[in-house]
């Protein structure tokens, strides 16, 4: 059985909830629109189409776009060895998913990982603390209007209560950026609101691009 | 004069039913009753010699039997994913030494594969890249696995195994200094191939290292795996049923020795592993003496793959020909305009990856070590996310500590054979 097969069967099962699988380099992926039911689909998978083993749950942050963020679950069977991408988009207002622990007991470290990296809470964890940061920690730090060399925070006493040595470079990058001069790595302005405004107004060049004005400012030229 | 005795070995169903009977006399989830006594709470690490880096456990101890475990990991968080987003993929490479610090070549394998498979040229590495990566895969496994079995043997009272395994392990240094020109941080390979081709006269001395080696195995398992002491320490211990491994998501060595027999060089046989004859050990109880027999034999395995792998060694280039991937060689740089453009083009901007997104798993000596990678076009990726094996194997302590002694702590972590570095990334 191959994993195409394996995701149409699990797509003929909740008709309308799950795209038509996409394969990209060999592998089998499928959007799930309701997050909500991420529990439901994953227990079916498990049980009925032999997914045992849940590989990963990876998030990622679409900085810009909404919903913002994206959630990967890779699973996999020991007895067919099909791997399958269940994907699922969170919004930045809601930032909250059900958790699929009941399901695989591996996905407690997954989830708690991201909800320490990313900052998406899941409900129904049992034990939703941070994990690689410390308790307390204020920020999330894997979103992308986090910068690369860290913020200094208000609580006293604790590391990085100053600007970092490599505050805003030498090697920050916005991955995917509208020309070389955004994606290649160089020194950023050391603040956050930079790679905002450039995400921003770039956002705002496409529509202005699709609609034939091109007035206006462009994307903030990083200072050196 | 002592009377010799053999040691008896039980068999694998007494030692399931050992463990379902814990130390303690009770069985998983029943509560002591009136027998209990006040709880204590003990700290382990997050620096202590057993945990092999900084892990750091709060157990919940009732008289010497563990009833609670709460792992803490994050001491070494470097942030090595958050790096990945602001690097091209080659500038990426040399943080990959630093996952699992036992065994980097696997890493730097693992790692350019995995953008390989982005970029979709996987399948056409020459022949002689393929080999040479698959060598240091083994050699890697050796090594990471010499380590783990010596200081599991020091965690458990033997002294002298880890000194003798350790003087195999610094001539698989040796060996790694010859062919990339570093011991530790070797960062060699490239997107679309290897950072430099193997030095004249490495494949003999590398024989010779394998001769040595299976000696120095076969020694190691003299010493160790019919040792009263080491016998009583490791089995019936720590026992993972094979239906909770699987649930946890374990891999590599600690997934077989619960015994599922599943190798990713064998399920999806990545480079020229499918060209190659080799078995996947597995136990039987899934105990901690079980893992330690999984990783003897895989270090038979791996000789014997290294061996397999020199033989067919063929000749020709070590990189893909394509100037977008791979830098063109110097001289060309210098007095051609095209690889001109391709070097600057390389060095300033990064491969130009399509988008897309993949997962690559690799068979690294702890397990399997995956890389998400989410691109959107460009030199440098979205998103990539490493799916280390040590931190997923981590996350089952909390469930297998309960029940157990407290000295049994050491022999179950040293049996796990973790790495702080790829666990905490």
């Amino acid at each position: 059985m191959t994993a195409l097969e394996l995701a149409q069967q699990l797509k003929a099962k909740f008709a309308g909830l799950i795209s038509e699988p996409v394969e990209f380099r060999g592998e089998t992926t499928l959007k799930v629109s309701d997050a909500e039911r991420m529990p439901e689909i994953c227990a079916l998978a498990k049980q009925k189409l032999g997914f045992d083993y849940l590989v990963d749950i990876t998030s990622v942050d679409n900085y810009g776009d909404d919903p913002r963020f994206m959630l990967a679950y890779h699973l996999y069977g020991y007895g067919h060895l099909c791997a399958l991408r269940l994907k699922i988009d969170v919004s930045e207002e809601k930032g909250e998913a059900p958790t699929v622990t009941g399901v695989w007991r591996t996905a407690d470290w997954h989830e708690r990982e991201i909800y320490d990296m990313m900052g998406i809470r899941f409900r129904g964890h049992p034990d939703l603390r941070r994990i690689l940061m410390w308790e307390g920690y204020p920020y999330f730090p894997l979103r992308k209007d986090f910068p690369l060399a860290g913020k200094p925070t208000d609580v006293p006493e604790v590391a990085f209560t100053d600007t970092a040595p490599l505050a805003g470079g030498p090697f920050v990058t916005i991955a995917g950026g509208k020309d070389t001069i955004a994606r290649e790595p160089r020194v950023r302005i050391p603040n956050t609101d930079a790679l905002e405004t450039n995400a921003r107004l770039e956002r705002r060049q496409d529509i202005k691009e699709a609609h034939g004005h091109s007035h206006g400012p462009g994307p903030i030229e990083p200072k050196h | 004069m002592a009377e010799a005795r053999d040691i008896e070995f039980k068999d694998p169903a007494a030692r399931i039913a050992d463990s379902a009977l814990a130390p303690g006399g009770l069985p998983p989830g029943q509560e002591p009753g009136e027998l209990q006594g006040e709880k204590m709470v003990l700290n382990v690490g997050p620096s202590h010699p057993a945990t092999h880096g900084v892990l750091r456990i709060v157990l919940e101890l009732d008289g010497e039997i563990i009833t609670g475990a709460r792992p803490e990991v994050g001491y070494l968080h470097r942030g090595d994913e958050k790096i990945a987003e602001n690097f091209t993929y080659t500038q990426f490479i040399p943080y990959t030494d630093r996952l699992d610090y036992l065994a980097p070549l696997a890493n730097n394998v693992a790692y350019a594969l995995a953008v390989e498979k982005l970029l979709g040229i996987d399948r056409q590495l020459p022949p002689r890249c393929q080999f040479i990566r698959v060598i240091c895969c083994e050699l890697a496994r050796i090594s990471s696995h010499l380590l783990g079995v010596g200081c599991y043997a020091m965690d458990c009272g033997a002294m002298t195994v880890f000194l003798h395994t350790f003087t195999e392990r610094e001539k698989i240094h040796n060996l790694c200094e010859s062919l990339t020109g570093a011991r530790f941080t070797t960062a060699y390979t490239r997107i679309g191939g290897l950072s430099r081709d193997m030095p004249p006269g490495w494949a003999e001395q590398c024989r010779k290292f394998l001769n040595e080696v299976v000696v120095n195995i076969d020694e190691t398992e003299t010493f160790l795996t019919r040792n009263r002491i080491f016998v009583d320490r490791t089995q019936g211990v720590g026992v993972i049923p094979r239906d909770v491994a699987i649930d946890y998501g374990m891999s590599g060595p600690n997934l077989r020795g619960s015994g599922v027999e599943h190798d990713l060089r064998k399920a999806h046989p990545y480079l020229v592993y499918d060209q190659l004859k080799f078995d996947v050990p597995v136990g039987t109880t899934g105990d901690c003496y079980d893992r330690y027999l999984v990783r003897m034999e895989e270090m038979r395995q791996s000789v014997r793959i290294v061996h397999q792998c020199l033989d067919q060694l063929p000749n020709g280039p070590v990189n893909v020909p394509d100037g977008k991937i791979v830098l063109p060689p110097k001289d060309r740089v210098l007095t051609r305009m095209e690889e001109l453009i391709h070097h600057f083009i390389n060095v300033t901007q990064g491969i130009n990856a399509p988008p897309g997104e993949i997962y690559f798993g690799h068979e690294n000596p702890k397990g399997e070590l995956g890389f998400y990678i989410n691109s959107k076009g460009g030199g440098t990726p979205h998103r990539l996310k490493i799916r280390s094996p040590s931190f997923v194997n981590l996350s089952i302590l909390s469930w297998l500590l309960p029940r157990h002694m407290l000295s049994d702590v050491v022999a179950i972590l040293g049996s796990f054979d973790f790495v702080m570095g790829e666990c905490d990334r």
